[in-house]
């Protein structure tokens, strides 16, 4: 019972709107709110990885998502401009641009996540104000860099045409984008749920997030796996990136700033290193923020700090927490 | 005089600032089984912890069968042969016990399995609870655990830090018997508080002292030295 406890603090929140907003807008809003929470998902889960596995506090996260957002920006611009891939009416190249972008997005984070923890984050293991400094400073210099290579303005995301508007079913009204979001994020959820509860490396890594020592006396060289999660948290970070850009039709070089709250917000809920207390720790967020913001605007972020407030005076540890 | 399996030379550790090994030199005999005694704070757990390379020395030599260890990664040490059971156990408490074991077995071939499975004939608790958690196993079925993880390798030395600490007096009476089983597969250095378990196990005793080895010999010399005993370990 304790263990379903979480899940069921999901749907209680989830049906309680019910009793202000009407059932069609509701389900709209239930959509986006999952999709909103799926799209964080894929930044809190490789947040909650690196600080739950190696303890590190890595604010350049946020910039490893702007970066896989304009990574994916770029390929999708350039193979609409050149084959016009994104405007053609053919489901097989919208859905060809799109894993051409997811592929772009997730490349650039993963590179720019490896340099980063090879460069600058293994000097400072076990350190955290140092880490909180210097992936600031990290995140600083990327987001300049975006700025220099793209120029500092807003630019629009092109989204392929097959993923553009919205389908009517039994009125109502279901946008596209955030069902591809949502079934985007539930398979990243399967596949990480299945490196980790089927495979020998998944074993090691959560071993490693319980007692890092203890891993390496049993003959594992942990700094190897650390390396390996801090590339996949990135480049899942860049599909994050990739995926809300497409999904708010815009890039920004602060986009991931911005987002980088959100995706602590979730982590700390969730429970630090449990990938299944993140993602239901977005799905509240995300549905949360999405009722809110319609019945009471302005209350939109607030509610969700006081959701963090309330969950951890309940359960310290997060949802899922181990209590570490 | 049998052989000597490992070989601590003039060996000196710093946690911090603090000046923890100050000199200790200790040869372990293959195939026999040698207690590190000491009052608490002395250093046990240290030379521990140096040996598998999870504090280096500042100075001083760590040898098995020779060859230097000290300077290398705990896992590069680990997979020269060395098993470790450190104090507290060590067991990963959200794993289940087949997930413990199997993360401990670093072969994949025949033999590997095939030692896995004399190991949980050993630990029948074990091989009962194995799809269990091993965060709710009693406090000897985690220090058997802990013991059988170590002897799913073919280690050729054991490390077993203070395995009685916090254990009932019949549940002390199981761990004896796993020790022993234990001997049959390697040499052993252990660090053990009780001494009545140190005296039923051990061939040889080495006395630590402020960070310093000060007396060695045989367990049976020890056991009749009144003096010494009651000079370094207050019995």
């Amino acid at each position: 019972m304790r263990r379903a406890a979480p899940a069921v603090l999901v749907l209680g929140l989830a049906l309680l709107p019910l009793a202000a907003i009407e059932p069609r807008v509701y389900l709209t809003l239930t959509i986006a709110g999952l999709a909103m929470g799926m799209l964080i998902f894929l930044v809190a889960a490789g947040l909650t990885l690196i600080f739950g596995l190696m303890d590190v506090l890595n604010f350049a996260h946020g910039a490893l998502f702007s970066w896989g957002a304009y990574a994916g920006f770029t390929a999708l611009v350039l193979l609409n401009e050149r084959l016009g891939w994104a405007e053609a009416p053919s489901v097989a190249l919208n859905v060809l641009l799109l894993l051409v972008g997811v592929a772009a997005a997730m490349a650039a984070g993963l590179v720019l996540g490896v340099v980063l923890e090879r460069v600058i984050v293994r000097p400072v293991y076990g350190r955290h104000m140092f880490q909180i400094l210097i992936t600031l400073g990290a995140t600083i210099v990327l987001e300049e860099l975006i700025r220099i290579g793209w120029g500092p303005n807003d630019q629009v995301m092109p989204v392929p045409f097959t993923f553009q508007g919205s389908w009517d079913l039994a009125d109502v009204i279901v946008l596209r984008v955030p069902v591809v979001a949502i079934v985007l994020g539930l398979g990243v959820y399967a596949a990480i749920a299945f490196v980790l509860g089927r495979t020998r490396v998944g074993l090691i890594v959560r071993a490693g997030v319980e007692n890092g020592e203890m891993v390496q006396v049993l003959g594992h060289n942990i700094h190897r796996y650390f390396t390996g999660v801090f590339a996949a948290g990135s480049a899942l970070a860049g599909l994050g990136g990739l995926m809300w850009a497409i999904f708010s039709q815009s890039v920004r070089p602060a986009m991931g700033g911005e987002q980088l709250i959100f995706a602590f917000i979730v982590v700390i809920i969730g429970g630090l290193g449990s990938v299944t207390g993140s993602l239901l720790g977005s799905l509240i967020v995300g549905l949360s923020y999405n009722y809110v913001a319609f019945l009471v605007p302005k209350a939109a972020i607030g509610v969700n700090m006081a959701l963090m407030v309330v969950i951890l005076l309940l359960r310290p540890a997060g949802l899922f927490g181990s209590g570490k | 005089m049998a052989e000597t399996l490992l070989e601590l030379d003039d060996v000196h550790t710093y946690i911090g600032q603090h000046h923890i090994l100050q000199g200790v030199t200790l040869a372990a005999r293959r195939d026999a089984v040698t207690v590190l005694l000491g009052r608490n704070g002395a250093g046990k757990t240290t030379t521990m912890r140096t040996i598998v390379g999870l504090l280096q020395p500042a100075r001083g030599s760590i040898r098995l069968e020779g060859r230097p260890i000290h300077g290398l990664k705990p896992y590069e040490i680990a997979r020269r042969g060395i098993g470790f059971v450190p104090e507290g156990q060590g067991i990963f408490a959200t794993l289940t016990v087949d997930e413990n074991l199997r993360l401990a077995r670093l072969g994949d071939d025949a033999e590997a399995h095939a030692r896995l499975a004399r190991v949980l004939e050993l630990f029948p608790d074990l091989e009962r609870f194995r799809a269990a958690r091993a965060g709710t196993l009693s406090g000897g079925q985690k220090q058997m655990l802990s013991i059988a993880r170590a002897l799913v390798n073919p280690n050729r030395l054991l490390l077993v830090d203070e395995p009685s600490k916090g254990l009932a007096p019949i549940v002390i009476e199981h761990l004896v018997e796993a020790l022993r089983a234990m001997k049959a597969h390697a040499t052993v250095l252990l660090v053990e508080q009780n001494f009545a378990m140190a005296q039923a196990l051990a061939d040889d005793f080495y006395l630590i002292d402020d960070g310093r080895t000060v007396h060695h010999g045989p367990m049976a010399a020890l056991v009749a030295d009144d003096a010494l005993k009651k000079r370094y370990l207050g019995i």
